[in-house]
C-alpha cells in the first residue's frame, strides 16, 4: 500500500513536471485516487517537490475539499446555504442520515459513503441540492434523498444517479449533469448569438491598444460585484513591467445564491474564451488561467473540449487567426472549497498551490500578480462581455443600460419566486421591475448581492440595480412573508465563519463574535444595549479587515440593522435586575447534575 | 449622613486580592472614615444589612453557591467592580474550563496523585455545591460596572478606584496601575 | 539619490523616503503606530490590524502601507483606537491568556498594548477554546493558548533562519501555526538561537528555563507604555 502510494506520489508530482507551484493539482490527484492526502503522502509530495512538509500540510488543510483523513469512497456534500435551508434542505439532511445512518460529518462504519454539509454549491435556483463526489443532484426531497442511498448502496457509481438529464449542454455527453439553465430572461447582450471568432479577428485587426481603448470606451465594469472599470485594469496590467503576464478568468463563483456564471459556462464557454483571449493580445499575456470552483467539477471535460476546438481552429495556440506573434493558450485550475477564493489575490495563492490567503496590496495583480507577474483577473461576465463589445463595438454596448453602468446584469434569483434562474437585465432596472420578472410581488426583503451584500426591504424596492446604486454580482435572494430576515442573517454570518481564512484579526474573530451576539437575541435573551455592541463590532470588522471578505461578512448585520431594525427591537428587552439574561442557571448545572446525581436547588427554585 | 456602605465577597478566588486590599496599609484607618463595611469577610457579616454603595467582588463564578452570592451583591449594591483576573476573566481556576467537568471531578476526587478516596465515590452532599460547566467571568452572570485587573490588583489600584467612587470623581488610573499580573 | 516624501500623521509633518511604509516613515519621525504583527527585518504581513490608520478616510495597515506625497494619515485619533482597542480584546478573548502565570508578562506586546490604549478588560465573551501545549523539544515550547496568529514565527524561520520550521494550517477561527513535522517541535530543525524562537510578541514560543528571571518592576513595559521609545527617540 505504502509502495503504492509512494509510487502514486512520484508519479503524479511527475506528471506536474515537479513544479511546487501545481501543488492544487498534485493533491487533488492524490485525494482523487487514495481518498484523503495522508500524513505520509504530504511527505512525500514535499520530498518530490522539494518544499517543507508543512507547506503541504498548510496547503491542504486550508480546502474544505481536501482531508487528511480518509473520508467515504462517495462524499455526499449537502448545499445547506439559506435557500437551500428554506427549501428544506434539513429534512433532506435527516433523510440522508435516517437512510446513512450517520449523522452529518460522518462516515459509514464500512468506510463507503460520507455526509457533510456544504457551502452554496451554485445551484439555488434547483434547491436542495448536493454534491455527490463530483456529480450533482438538484431539487431533492426526503424521497430522493432516500433512493440515492439506496442507489449509492447498489453501485457506488455517482454518475448513475443522473437519471434525467437538465436542458442546454447539461445535456452534452461531457456534461451529463440533471442540472438545470434556468434562463427566464435572456437580454440584448450575453444571451444572443454571436459568430464564433469574430471579435478576436476584430481584436486582431486593431493594435492592443486600441482594444484596451474600446474596452474603456464601453465603460465595461467588472462584474464580479466590485465593479472596477475593466479597461483601465487591462491598462495597468499593460504599463507593468514584467517579462511575461497572465489572464485570470475567476469562474469561482462561491458568493451565496449567485450561479449565472454556472449558466455562462454551461452556455457559452466560447464567448469567455474569446473575451480572454481578446484580453491576452491587449496587455501581451500568453498564458490564461481560468479558476474553476471544485464545486463545477462536472463542467470540467466539457471546458477542455472546448479549449481543445479552439486549438483545433486556432482560435487558441500559435499565431492565432494568422496572427504572427500573438501566442494564447488557456488551462483550467480547479480549486477545492474555499468561498475567499474568490477574491483575487486569493485566487491567484490558489493558482500557486498555496493556501488561499488573499495577498497583501499593493501590489495589486496588475503590477504583479499570479507568480509575481502583472495579471489581469476578471469574473465570467465580464469576459462575456469583452467578446461582446469587441464584435459590436463599445458603443453598441453604451446604449444598454444606464448612464454610469452600461450594458446588461446578469442576475441569480433564487428563493421565495415563481420563477428562479437567471435572467439578463439591463443596468438601471428597479428592484421592483425584476421581483415582478420572477414572481416574486410579495417579497419582504430581498438579500442583494449574496451572503456579502445588503438586505433591503419592502420600502425601498424602488431602487435600481446599477454600480451607483444597488451594486451587485447578480445574486438576488428572495424572502417571502413566511421569513425572518435575522434567521436569514444569521446563516450568512455561519456562512461567513466557515469561510473566513483567518489570516487578519477583526475577521476571523469578529464574526464569530456577531455571530453568536446575533444567535443569543435570536434566543430572546438580547438587550438594547446588544444592538449597539452589534453595530460597534460590524463596524470595526468592516473597517479593520484585510480583504474583501472581511470587508463585507458584517454586511447581513449592519444592514438588517439600518434596514429591519423594527425586528430586533421587537426582540430586546431591557433589563433592570442587573442580571445577564444569556446566563442560564440550569444549563450551567446540567453536566453536574448528571455527574453528581442531584437536582441543584437553586437553579430549580 | 449615614456612611456609604461597601460589601466584598471572595467566590472562586484565592482571597488574595482580599490581601491586597488589607495591603493598603495605614490607609484602611482612611477608609474606614469614608466608609462603613457591610456584608464581608473582612468583618464577617455574614448577611447585607442595607443597600450598598460599592460591591467588591473576588473571584469567577465556578458553582451555584457563586451565582447565587454574586447575584444577592448585585441586588444589594449600586456599583459592582470585579476585582482582580478571576472576577474578569476566570483566571487560574478557570484552567478547567477547556475540561470536560466529568474529567474534572474524577480528578478531584478520584485520580489525583494526593487524593485517598477508598470509597471511589464522588461525594453527592447538599452542603457542596454543584459546579457549573465552566468557571463564568461575573460579568457573564450579572451587570459589572467596574474592572480592576490584576492578581491581585495592587493595594494601590484598589484604593485609587474606592477613593475616586467614593467622592464621585472619574476612575482614572495612571499606567503603573494597570496590569493583568 | 531619492526625493523625501511628505505627508502628516495627525497633523504632524513627516519626511519619509521613498519605498518607506507609513509605519516606517512614521517610527523615524517619532510617532508610534501601534502594531503587533510587524517585526523589524521580517516582510510586513499585515494580519493583526493593529496598525490601521486613515489614509485620506481610509483605512489601510500602516506596515503594508507605502508612503505617498501629501497623503493626510489619522492615527492616534479616538476613533482609531477605539478600533485598535476591539482588535485587542478580540484577541485577548479568542485565545487563553492566563497574564498572571505567562513568562511573557510584563515584556509581552499584546499586554503592553491593552496597557497603552488603557484596556481594563475585553468587552467581548471569552471563548477559552481547547488549544495544545507543545512541550517536546528541549530548549522551546510552544503554548498555543498564547497565540496570536502574528505569523512572526513564521517569516523569521523562513526568511531569517532559512528553515520552514512553522506555518499556518486549517482555516478561520481553526487556523493555527503547525510545525514542519509529524506532529512535534522536536521533530523539526529549529535551534534555540534561530530568530523564529525569539519572534513571538506573546508567549506563545517561549525559550525553556528563561521565564520570570527579571524581576516586577524591571520588565520592559512595567513603567512605560509600549512605543515610548520610539516617542522618545525624536529629535525636535
Amino acid at each position: 500500500m505504502s509502495d503504492n502510494l509512494a509510487a502514486s506520489v512520484r508519479e503524479i508530482c511527475k506528471a506536474n513536471g515537479g513544479d511546487r507551484t501545481r501543488l492544487m493539482d498534485i493533491v487533488r490527484a492524490v485525494q482523487a485516487k487514495f481518498g484523503c492526502v495522508s500524513g505520509p503522502a504530504m511527505e512525500m509530495i514535499a520530498q518530490e517537490l522539494k518544499v517543507h512538509r508543512v507547506e503541504v500540510h498548510g496547503m491542504v488543510s486550508f480546502y474544505s475539499f481536501l482531508s487528511e483523513q480518509p473520508k467515504g469512497k462517495v462524499t455526499i456534500r449537502l448545499c445547506n446555504d439559506l435557500v437551500d435551508q428554506m427549501a428544506g434542505a434539513a429534512e433532506v439532511g435527516q433523510a440522508f442520515e435516517d437512510e446513512l445512518g450517520i449523522k452529518v460529518g460522518q462516515t459509514t462504519p464500512d468506510g463507503k459513503i460520507a455526509l457533510e454539509y456544504t457551502a452554496c454549491i451554485g445551484m439555488c435556483d434547483q434547491a436542495p441540492a448536493a454534491l455527490v463526489n463530483d456529480v450533482v443532484v438538484t431539487e431533492l426531497s426526503t424521497d430522493s434523498a432516500r433512493r440515492i442511498v439506496r442507489e449509492l448502496r447498489k453501485h457506488m457509481d455517482p454518475a448513475r444517479l443522473v437519471t434525467r438529464l437538465g436542458d442546454g449542454n447539461n445535456a452534452h455527453e461531457l456534461v451529463h449533469a440533471m442540472v438545470l439553465n434556468n434562463i427566464r430572461v435572456k437580454g440584448s447582450l450575453i444571451f444572443t448569438p454571436t459568430n464564433r471568432g469574430e471579435a478576436i479577428r476584430k481584436a486582431l485587426g486593431i493594435t492592443p491598444a486600441e482594444v484596451i481603448r474600446a474596452v474603456k470606451t464601453s465603460r465595461l465594469r467588472g462584474r464580479g460585484g466590485a465593479g472596477f472599470p475593466t479597461g483601465l485594469k487591462w491598462e495597468f496590467t499593460r504599463a507593468a513591467p514584467g517579462e511575461r503576464r497572465y489572464i485570470l478568468c475567476n469562474a469561482d463563483e462561491g458568493e451565496p445564491g449567485t450561479f449565472k456564471d454556472r449558466v455562462i459556462l454551461t452556455e457559452l464557454p466560447d464567448r469567455v474564451f474569446a473575451g480572454m483571449t481578446i484580453a491576452g493580445y491587449a496587455v501581451g499575456a500568453e498564458e490564461g488561467i481560468v479558476y474553476l470552483r471544485g464545486e463545477y467539477a462536472y463542467l470540467r471535460k466539457y471546458l477542455e473540449h472546448t479549449l481543445q476546438e479552439r486549438r483545433k481552429d486556432n482560435l487558441l495556440g500559435r499565431n492565432i487567426l494568422g496572427k504572427q506573434g500573438f501566442n494564447f493558450d488557456i488551462r483550467i485550475q480547479m480549486g477545492a472549497g474555499a468561498y475567499v477564493c474568490g477574491e483575487e489575490t486569493a485566487l491567484i495563492s490558489s493558482c500557486e498551490g498555496l493556501r488561499g490567503d488573499p495577498k497583501t496590496r499593493p501590489p495589486f495583480p496588475a503590477q504583479k500578480g499570479y507568480l509575481g507577474c502583472p495579471s489581469v483577473v476578471n469574473n465570467v461576465e465580464t469576459f462575456a462581455c469583452v467578446t461582446k463589445i469587441l464584435e459590436q463595438g463599445p458603443a453598441t454596448f453604451c446604449e444598454i443600460g444606464s448612464q454610469g453602468s452600461p450594458g446588461t446584469k446578469l442576475l441569480s434569483i433564487s428563493g421565495d419566486c415563481k420563477s428562479p434562474g437567471v435572467f439578463e437585465v439591463p443596468f438601471g432596472i428597479k428592484l421592483s421591475e425584476v421581483l415582478k420578472l420572477c414572481g416574486a410581488e410579495d417579497a419582504i426583503a430581498v438579500q442583494v448581492g449574496g451572503a456579502s451584500g445588503q438586505m433591503v426591504a419592502r420600502e425601498e424596492f424602488g431602487r435600481t440595480i446599477c454600480y451607483d446604486d444597488l451594486a451587485t454580482g447578480g445574486a438576488l435572494m428572495v424572502l417571502g412573508p413566511e421569513r425572518n430576515v435575522l434567521e436569514a442573517a444569521e446563516k450568512f454570518m455561519d456562512f461567513f465563519v466557515e469561510e473566513s481564512c483567518g489570516y487578519c484579526t477583526p475577521c476571523r474573530v469578529g464574526n464569530v463574535l456577531l455571530r453568536n451576539r446575533l444567535a443569543r437575541i435570536l434566543a430572546g435573551d438580547g438587550e438594547p444595549s446588544d444592538l449597539d455592541y452589534l453595530n460597534d463590532l460590524g463596524q470595526t470588522v468592516k473597517i479593520m479587515s484585510r480583504c474583501g471578505l472581511g470587508q463585507t461578512s458584517a454586511n447581513p448585520i449592519l444592514t438588517t440593522l439600518k434596514n429591519f431594525r423594527p425586528a430586533y427591537n421587537a426582540l430586546v428587552k431591557k433589563r433592570t435586575d442587573g442580571l445577564q439574561p444569556a446566563f442560564d442557571l440550569r444549563t450551567a448545572v446540567a453536566d453536574a447534575e448528571r455527574v453528581i446525581g442531584r437536582k441543584s436547588e437553586h437553579a430549580h427554585a | 449622613m449615614a456612611k456609604p456602605k461597601v460589601a466584598t465577597t471572595s467566590l472562586a478566588g484565592c482571597f488574595g486580592c482580599h490581601m491586597s486590599v488589607l495591603d493598603i496599609d495605614d490607609r484602611i484607618l482612611k477608609l474606614i472614615e469614608l466608609v462603613q463595611f457591610d456584608k464581608s469577610p473582612i468583618d464577617d457579616i455574614k448577611k447585607f444589612t442595607g443597600r450598598c454603595a460599592i460591591g467588591l467582588i473576588e473571584g469567577g463564578c465556578c458553582n451555584e453557591e457563586n451565582v447565587r452570592v454574586l447575584q444577592d451583591f448585585r441586588a444589594h449594591c449600586d456599583i459592582l467592580i470585579s476585582v482582580g483576573d478571576c472576577a474578569t476573566m476566570g483566571g487560574i481556576p478557570a484552567l478547567r474550563n477547556m475540561v470536560p467537568l466529568q474529567e474534572c471531578y474524577e480528578e478531584a476526587y478520584l485520580k489525583g496523585p494526593t487524593v485517598h478516596n477508598p470509597a471511589r465515590q464522588i461525594p453527592n452532599d447538599p452542603e457542596l455545591p454543584l459546579l457549573l460547566d465552566k468557571v463564568y467571568p461575573c460579568d457573564e452572570v450579572v451587570k459589572i460596572d467596574y474592572h480592576l485587573p490584576g492578581c491581585p490588583p495592587s493595594a494601590d489600584t484598589i484604593w485609587e478606584a474606592l477613593v475616586a467612587l467614593l467622592t464621585d470623581k472619574p476612575v482614572q488610573l495612571p499606567y503603573e496601575l494597570v496590569k493583568y499580573d | 539619490m531619492s526625493a523625501t516624501i511628505e505627508f502628516t500623521i495627525d497633523g504632524k509633518e513627516i519626511k519619509g523616503q521613498p519605498g518607506q511604509t507609513i509605519l516606517e516613515a512614521a517610527q523615524q519621525a517619532g510617532v508610534y503606530i501601534p502594531r503587533l504583527c510587524y517585526m523589524k527585518g521580517l516582510t510586513p504581513w499585515g494580519s493583526c490590524r493593529v496598525c490601521t490608520v486613515l489614509i485620506n478616510g481610509r483605512p489601510q495597515a500602516a506596515c503594508t502601507q507605502p508612503i505617498a506625497p501629501g497623503m493626510v494619515v489619522e492615527s492616534s485619533t479616538d476613533k482609531v483606537n477605539a478600533l485598535r482597542r476591539n482588535i485587542i480584546d478580540m484577541l485577548f478573548v479568542e485565545g487563553n491568556h492566563f497574564c498572571m502565570f505567562c513568562e511573557k508578562s510584563g515584556s509581552c506586546e499584546l499586554q503592553a498594548l491593552a496597557y497603552r490604549l488603557g484596556i481594563a478588560a475585553p468587552k467581548y465573551p471569552f471563548m477559552f477554546p481547547k488549544r495544545e501545549l507543545d512541550m517536546s523539544h528541549p530548549d522551546v515550547f510552544i503554548d498555543h493558548n498564547r497565540c496570536i496568529q502574528c505569523a512572526r514565527c513564521v517569516r523569521a524561520s523562513r526568511d531569517v533562519d532559512g528553515k520552514h520550521v512553522f506555518d499556518f494550517a486549517d482555516r478561520g477561527a481553526h487556523r493555527r501555526i503547525a510545525v514542519n513535522a509529524e506532529a512535534f517541535l522536536k521533530d523539526t530543525d529549529l535551534a534555540v538561537t534561530d530568530k523564529a524562537a525569539e519572534a513571538c510578541p506573546v508567549g506563545a514560543i517561549v525559550k525553556k528555563r528563561t521565564g520570570y528571571a527579571v524581576p516586577f518592576g524591571q520588565r520592559l513595559y512595567d513603567k512605560k507604555p509600549i512605543g515610548s521609545e520610539i516617542e522618545a527617540g525624536v529629535k525636535s
